[in-house]
């Protein structure tokens, strides 16, 4: 493994003026675009923190929704339900999903590939089932509305900026996480398990470590989106959205580590462009995603850094 | 909560009895995945939006010619017409994907369940349908002092016999041992002059039509709407990975339980009736992870 700075100057010039745009978009923008941009933020957020373990750690997760689920759930229910202020629902709602991932993460470890990602999706629609049925406690499949956010983020730019802030220093600290030595270990795992075995690397124990630090981000973005939409729902942890955020990944291209949130900025605006001219946009989407598996497998960004060669994505694989 | 007083042995054989006859559609549906899966090795996702296309099929023809031969020449053409539908899907698309990774063909028919879902509803609206059995299978009769509707009693005949031709047909005609042959080895069969492709496109046809069986077959018990391939496909593929995948004996047994323990639910404890199955699943897949019976994979 050769040695590299952690981010060239070419790709720090990049991010800055990203940064600088995002930061004075509440300045330009309408409230709509604001939202929307928001919403991506939180989007991506999620296909990222899926993306360590799928992309990185080769692990198919299947029902990474559910961690989305339970920390947006966590969120509102210990405001509504449990009568504490909202900071503390954003605190606990990551680590309650953390620990939810980490109850999934023993029982699913040990098995691999399709195995494992069938039991995440049985142990995901368990959670979603019970979460969809609770009436009394979660509001069933209506969810729950309303749920109060702390005054110093109650406007919808205070939200905004909440969400860029948590965002970066999210998305810095996966990006610190997937080039530290336990990232490298991680990655090693993915590319020859039975090698990094054999040269004593405690396989399981990783991949759990993994899993836990997805099921914390993905809880993270669930109590974004709170921060948002101001609500929950159970189609929040359904199988659909699980599969929704890995084409994110895909359509963004999963071996770079800002592909997931490219791949979940497409997916958003293309929903609410799309939206806009008919109702079928589903479909279109669905097009699209087919059109792209069978001609560019290896995502959007992936694509392009490979065939253009600009910058040299973060967890390269072989 | 009081959950044990109304249970009575009637009506928990009634609900074994009704459990079993949902325990039909559900083989009858991932019977058809874990044939795709076994032989093609494709996760089929798709597989349930062609459930649903199956069972508004059923709806257009049964309420176009009404009445009771209205429902028997549904039965028999929604069947066929998703059969012809996924043979073209084949041929056109999924031919050229078999060397593709799992994981790919998995999000590739997700995305192709996306576009399925969005057809149906730009050809069938998004209201829901209901269509009523025939006249023949309306109604209940007694069993042991409980009502029990005839059209499950259809049901339950007619599992049996689905699973005696599919039995039959893999194991016993020359297309089903090539096909068997072509799971476990698909070089070789090649090698015997078979042409494997054509191979493939049948038993992916056949196992598309029994996703068209199935949702003709539930049509008449339950509402027709949107959102019915999202269950379903969970359901089946559970399912199938309980049972062994590729085991079509592995995909009655899997059936069995999902449908039983739903059923047990509904009376024990209506309200979370949905989580049982869930719960029985991943009890089975923490003590067998490969599922119960051997697979082909």
């Amino acid at each position: 493994m050769q040695q590299q700075k952690l981010l060239s100057s070419r790709s720090l010039i990049v991010v800055a003026v990203l940064l600088a745009a995002l930061a004075l978009l509440p300045t330009m923008a309408s409230r709509y675009y604001i939202y929307l941009v928001a919403l991506m933020m939180v989007t991506g957020l999620l296909a990222t923190s899926l993306n360590m373990v799928l992309g990185f750690g080769g692990m198919y997760q299947f029902n990474h929704a559910v961690f989305y689920g339970a920390g947006a759930y966590a969120a509102a229910l210990l405001t509504v339900r449990g009568g504490f202020n909202p900071w503390w629902g954003y605190l606990l709602g990551p680590v309650m999903a953390a620990a939810l991932s980490l109850l999934m993460g023993i029982i699913c470890v040990r098995l691999s590939k399709l195995y494992f990602g069938m039991l995440q999706i049985s142990l995901g629609s368990l959670v979603w089932a019970v979460v969809f049925r609770w009436y009394s406690f979660t509001g069933g499949d209506d969810g729950m509305h309303g749920v109060p956010s702390p005054r110093l983020i109650g406007s919808i730019d205070g939200a905004y900026y909440f969400v860029l802030i948590v965002t970066v220093v999210c998305l810095a600290l996966m990006y610190l996480i997937v080039n530290s030595p336990f990232g490298r270990v991680f990655q090693s795992i993915r590319d020859n398990p039975e090698r990094a075995e054999a040269i004593g690397v405690n396989v399981h124990l990783h991949q759990l470590i993994g899993l836990v630090i997805a099921g914390f981000f993905g809880g993270v973005a669930g109590t974004l989106f709170v921060t948002v939409e101001g609500s929950v729902f159970p189609d929040m942890l359904f199988w659909t959205l699980s599969l929704e955020i890995i084409i994110m990944c895909l359509l963004g291209g999963w071996f770079t580590f800002l592909g997931p949130m490219l791949g979940a900025g497409i997916v958003v605006s293309l929903r609410a462009v799309v939206g806009i001219y008919t109702d079928y946009w589903t479909m279109v989407l669905g097009i699209i995603l087919m059109l792209l598996i069978f001609f560019l497998p290896e995502g959007v960004l992936g694509f392009f850094t490979a065939r253009l060669g600009c910058g040299r994505a973060a967890g390269e694989g072989d | 909560m009081d959950l044990a007083s109304h249970i009575t042995l009637a009506a928990l054989g009634q609900q074994l009895l009704v459990g079993l006859s949902r325990t039909t559609i559900l083989f009858i549906v991932s019977s058809g995945l874990s044939l795709i899966l076994g032989v093609l090795r494709i996760p089929n996702v798709s597989h349930g939006s062609l459930y649903m296309i199956g069972a508004f099929v059923t709806y257009s023809v049964a309420t176009l010619i009404g009445g009771q031969t209205g429902f028997w020449v549904a039965l028999a053409a929604a069947p066929v017409v998703v059969g012809l539908f996924s043979l073209a899907v084949e041929r056109g698309i999924f031919c050229h994907l078999y060397e593709r990774e799992h994981l790919m063909l998995l999000l590739f028919t997700f995305s192709l369940m996306l576009v399925l879902g969005d057809l149906v509803k730009l050809i069938w609206g998004s209201d829901y349908r209901s269509l009523s059995a025939p006249p023949m299978l309306q109604g209940s009769f007694s069993l042991a002092g409980m009502p029990f509707p005839r059209y499950n009693l259809f049901l339950l005949m007619i599992g049996p016999l689905v699973a005696l031709g599919l039995w039959a047909l893999t194991n016993k005609t020359k297309i089903g041992k090539i096909a068997r042959a072509a799971a476990v080895d698909r070089e070789m069969v090649a090698a015997m002059g078979i042409n494997v492709s054509w191979v493939f496109a049948f038993v992916f046809c056949l196992g598309c039509l029994m996703a068209g069986l199935g949702g003709a077959l539930v049509a008449p018990t339950q509402n027709i709407t949107q959102g019915m391939d999202h269950t379903i496909i969970m359901e089946a593929f559970l399912i199938v990975i309980i049972g062994g995948l590729g085991n079509m004996w592995g995909a009655l047994l899997g059936a069995a339980i999902f449908g039983i323990t739903d059923s047990i639910g509904i009376l024990v404890w209506p309200q979370f009736a949905i989580v049982f199955p869930y719960v029985a699943v991943t009890i089975v897949l923490i003590f067998r992870p490969k599922g119960l019976l051997k697979s082909t994979w």
